[in-house]
C-alpha cells in the first residue's frame, strides 16, 4: 500500500512535471544570483558556495512543500488517504518519500553542476552531493510537519517558511559544514555523521508529528 | 475534586484575577531591590567597568526565554493530550511573554556587546541560538494567529511546540558546533569574570522578579484569552438559541 | 462541536445490518460533522461509537476496512483518468482491482467511453460518478455518503438508489446525508433529523 501511495504521487508529479522543473530552476537561479550580487572573485565565491547552495536548497523546498498535502486536500483525496486501513504515519512516510524523489532528488543531482560555478574542486563537489543526499530527506521530513500544520490556512506559503526554516538549522549547519570542511582540507566525516544522525531523528519523529498535524488540520 | 473545578476557564477567570496582585506586587518590589543592589551595591567589574551591569537584566531574560519555551510546550502538550482548554490557553499566554524575554535578552546582549566587544552583534553561539529561539516563538505565535478555530489553533500549536522542544537541544548543539568550527569569528569573554557576592545576589533577585512578573502577566493575558473565547462561544450560543 | 459551538447532543442510535439512515437537517446542523465523527475524521467531544461492539477508537486502522466515506468533495484527481482514479484509490486502500472490473464499474456508472479521459475533462456530475464507482468495487459494510446526490441527474440518482438497495440486501449499512428522498424498496429506512 505504501508503494501505491509513492507510485500515485509520482504519476501525479509526472503529469505536472512543470512544477518539478520550476523548483529546479528556482534553485539554479537563486544560486546563480549570488555571484552577481557579490562579485566574481573566485576565492570569495569558493568560501560562500556551501552556504549558498544549501540555503538555496532550503528555500527551494519551501516552494514544493506547500503542495505536499494542499492539492490532495483541495480535491478531497487527502480525506480518503486518512481513511485507508493502514497507520497514518505510513501514508505520510509514503508521501514524504515521493516528495523527496520529486522535489529534492533533482536538486541533489543538479547541485554539483551548480557548484562548478563556484569553482569547487572535484572532491568538494562530491562531498556537496553526498551532504545533500543525506540532508534533503530531513527537509522533506520536517517540512511535512509544517505542510500538515498550515494546511488550508491563508498565507500558508509564508507561514510554512516561518515555522520550518528555524527547525532546519541543524541540517544547514552540518550539511554546509561538511562541504566547508572539505574546502579547507579537513575531513567532512564528523559533519556527515551528525547530518545522518539528525536525519534518523527526523525519520523517527517527523512522520508521527505530521500525522498528528494532518488529523488536526482535517478536523 | 475541588481542584479540578478550577480547570474550567470560566471558573478560573475570577481566581486568576485574585492571584494577579499576589505576583505583580512582589515582582515590582523585587525589581526595585534587584536593580538597587545591581546598580549601587554590586562593585564595578575591574575588566568591563560598569557595562557589565546590564547582565542583571540580560541573563535572567535569556534564562526566562528558554524556560518559558519549555513550559509553553508542556502546557500545550497537556492541553492537547487531555483536551484541557485552560492548559492550551496558558500556552498561548506564555508564548508572547517568552518571545518578549528572548527579544529583551538579544537587545540587552547587543547593548553589552557594543562597549565590550566593540560590535552590536557577534555571531556568538549563545546569541545565535537565542536568535533562533526567537524565530521558534515567532513560528508558534504566527501559526496560532493564522488559525481561526481555537481548538485547531491549540492543537496545531501543541504539535509545533513539541517538535520545537525536541529540536531545541539539537539546534543548540549544532550552533555550538558551528561556532567552534569557525574559531576566527568567535569573540570570547576576557577571562572568567569572578562573580562577587552582591552580583550573584542581585542576579538571583532579578531572576525571581522576572519569574513573578511572568506569572502575573501571563495570568493577565490568560484572562484576556478566556474573555475573548468565551465571548465568542456565548455569542454563537445566542445566535443558535 | 464546531469551534466552541455544540452541534448536537443526546444522540443514541444503534443500527443493524440492512439499515438505511437518511440524515436530514438544515445547513449547519451538523450532518457532515456526524458523518465525519462516524469515520473518525473528527473526534466526538463526548460519547463513543461502537462497531460490532468495539469502540472504533480501539479498532484502529482495521475499522477502515469496513467503511467507505464519500465526502462533499469527490476525491477525484484531475490529473488521473477515471480508470486510474478508481484503481489507484482502491490500491491505496489495499484492495487491488483489475482494469476489467474497474472499467465495468465505470460503465455501470454511465461513464463508458470516458474511462481513459483525464478527470479534469469530466463534468462535476461525472466526477461524482467516478467517486461513486468506488462503491461498486469495494466490499465495505458501512457506507457514509455526504450529499452525494448533488449535481447528479435523475438516471444517476436511480443508479445510486439501486446501489444502496443491493448494499442493504447484502447486509450493509448506509448512512446518507441528503435532502432528496430516496424511496428504497429494500432494507429498513430510518430518518434522523438534526436541528440547530
Amino acid at each position: 500500500m505504501l508503494r501505491w501511495i509513492v507510485w500515485r504521487d509520482l504519476i501525479l508529479a509526472w503529469r505536472r512535471r512543470s512544477d518539478i522543473l520550476s523548483t529546479v530552476f528556482f534553485f539554479v537561479i537563486v544560486v546563480s544570483l549570488f555571484p552577481l550580487g557579490i562579485g566574481p572573485e573566485t576565492q570569495l565565491l569558493r568560501s560562500i558556495a556551501p552556504g549558498v547552495v544549501w540555503v538555496a536548497a532550503l528555500l527551494a523546498s519551501m516552494l514544493s512543500l506547500g503542495r505536499l498535502f494542499a492539492n490532495d486536500y483541495q480535491d478531497g483525496t487527502l480525506e480518503q488517504l486518512l481513511l485507508t486501513p493502514q497507520p497514518l504515519f505510513l501514508v505520510v512516510l509514503g508521501k514524504v518519500l515521493a516528495h523527496w524523489i520529486i522535489a529534492e532528488l533533482p536538486l541533489v543531482l543538479i547541485a554539483p553542476l551548480v557548484g562548478v560555478q563556484f569553482d569547487l574542486s572535484k572532491q568538494t563537489l562530491w562531498v556537496l552531493f553526498v551532504s545533500l543526499l543525506l540532508g534533503t530527506p530531513i527537509l522533506s521530513l520536517i517540512g511535512s510537519v509544517g505542510a500538515g500544520l498550515t494546511l488550508g490556512l491563508r498565507g500558508g506559503g509564508v507561514l510554512i517558511s516561518i515555522l520550518i526554516l528555524p527547525l532546519y538549522v541543524p541540517a544547514l549547519i552540518f550539511g554546509a559544514g561538511a562541504v566547508e570542511a572539505t574546502i579547507i582540507g579537513v575531513t567532512p566525516a564528523p559533519n556527515l555523521y551528525l547530518l545522518g544522525a539528525f536525519a534518523v531523528v527526523s525519520l523517527l519523529f517527523a512522520p508521527w508529528a505530521a500525522s498528528a498535524a494532518l488529523r488536526i488540520s482535517l478536523e | 475534586m475541588k481542584l479540578y473545578k478550577y480547570a474550567s476557564p470560566a471558573m478560573f477567570y475570577p481566581v486568576a484575577g485574585k492571584m494577579i496582585p499576589w505576583f505583580a506586587i512582589p515582582a515590582a518590589l523585587l525589581f526595585a531591590v534587584g536593580l538597587y543592589v545591581g546598580f549601587f551595591v554590586a562593585p564595578t567589574d575591574f575588566q568591563q567597568g560598569d557595562a557589565y551591569r546590564i547582565m542583571f537584566i540580560h541573563v535572567p531574560a535569556a534564562w526566562m526565554g528558554m524556560f518559558l519555551y519549555v513550559l509553553m510546550a508542556i502546557y500545550a502538550g497537556i492541553g492537547w493530550a487531555f483536551n484541557a482548554r485552560l492548559s492550551s490557553m496558558m500556552a498561548s499566554a506564555i508564548a508572547v511573554t517568552g518571545a518578549m524575554f528572548t527579544l529583551l535578552s538579544l537587545v540587552t546582549g547587543a547593548f553589552w556587546g557594543k562597549p565590550t566587544w566593540g560590535t552590536w552583534w557577534a555571531w556568538d553561539a549563545r546569541m545565535t541560538s537565542t536568535l533562533i529561539l526567537l524565530f521558534l516563538y515567532a513560528g508558534f505565535i504566527a501559526l496560532q494567529a493564522a488559525i481561526d478555530d481555537p481548538r485547531r489553533a491549540d492543537r496545531a500549536g501543541a504539535v509545533l511546540a513539541i517538535v520545537g522542544v525536541i529540536n531545541v537541544p539539537i539546534i543548540y548543539f549544532s550552533v555550538q558546533w558551528w561556532n567552534t568550527l569557525h574559531q576566527g569569528a568567535t569573540i570570547r569573554l576576557l577571562g572568567k569574570p569572578s562573580i562577587a557576592a552582591p552580583m550573584l545576589t542581585a542576579l538571583l533577585i532579578m531572576l525571581a522578579a522576572c519569574w513573578l512578573y511572568s506569572v502575573a502577566i501571563v495570568l493577565v493575558r490568560l484572562r484576556c484569552i478566556i474573555l475573548e473565547r468565551e465571548q465568542n462561544a456565548s455569542r454563537l450560543a445566542e445566535v443558535n438559541a | 462541536m464546531r469551534g466552541d459551538r455544540r452541534l448536537f447532543r443526546g444522540l443514541d442510535l444503534s443500527l443493524s445490518p440492512g439499515t438505511y439512515v437518511q440524515l436530514t437537517g438544515p445547513n449547519g446542523s451538523g450532518k457532515t460533522s456526524l458523518l465525519r465523527i462516524l469515520c473518525r475524521l473528527l473526534e466526538p467531544a463526548e460519547g463513543e461509537i461502537r462497531w460490532e461492539g468495539a469502540n472504533i477508537r480501539s479498532l484502529g486502522e482495521d475499522y477502515f476496512t469496513a467503511v467507505t466515506y464519500l465526502g462533499h468533495r469527490p476525491g477525484v484527481k484531475d490529473e488521473l483518468s477515471a480508470l486510474e482514479n478508481l484503481t489507484i484509490a482502491n490500491a491505496v486502500n489495499g484492495v487491488e482491482v483489475d482494469t476489467e472490473n474497474a472499467s465495468g464499474a465505470l460503465q455501470t456508472m454511465g461513464l463508458a467511453g470516458r474511462e481513459r479521459l483525464p478527470a479534469r475533462f469530466l463534468s462535476e456530475g461525472q466526477r461524482r460518478r467516478v467517486a461513486l464507482a468506488r462503491l461498486l468495487v469495494s466490499n465495505t459494510r458501512l457506507w457514509l455518503l455526504d450529499e452525494v446526490l448533488t449535481s447528479l441527474d435523475k438516471r444517476a440518482v436511480g443508479l445510486v438508489r439501486s446501489l444502496i438497495e443491493e448494499h442493504l440486501n447484502r447486509g450493509g449499512i448506509a448512512i446518507v446525508a441528503t435532502h432528496q428522498e430516496l424511496e428504497l424498496s429494500a432494507g429498513v429506512t430510518k430518518r434522523l433529523e438534526l436541528t440547530t
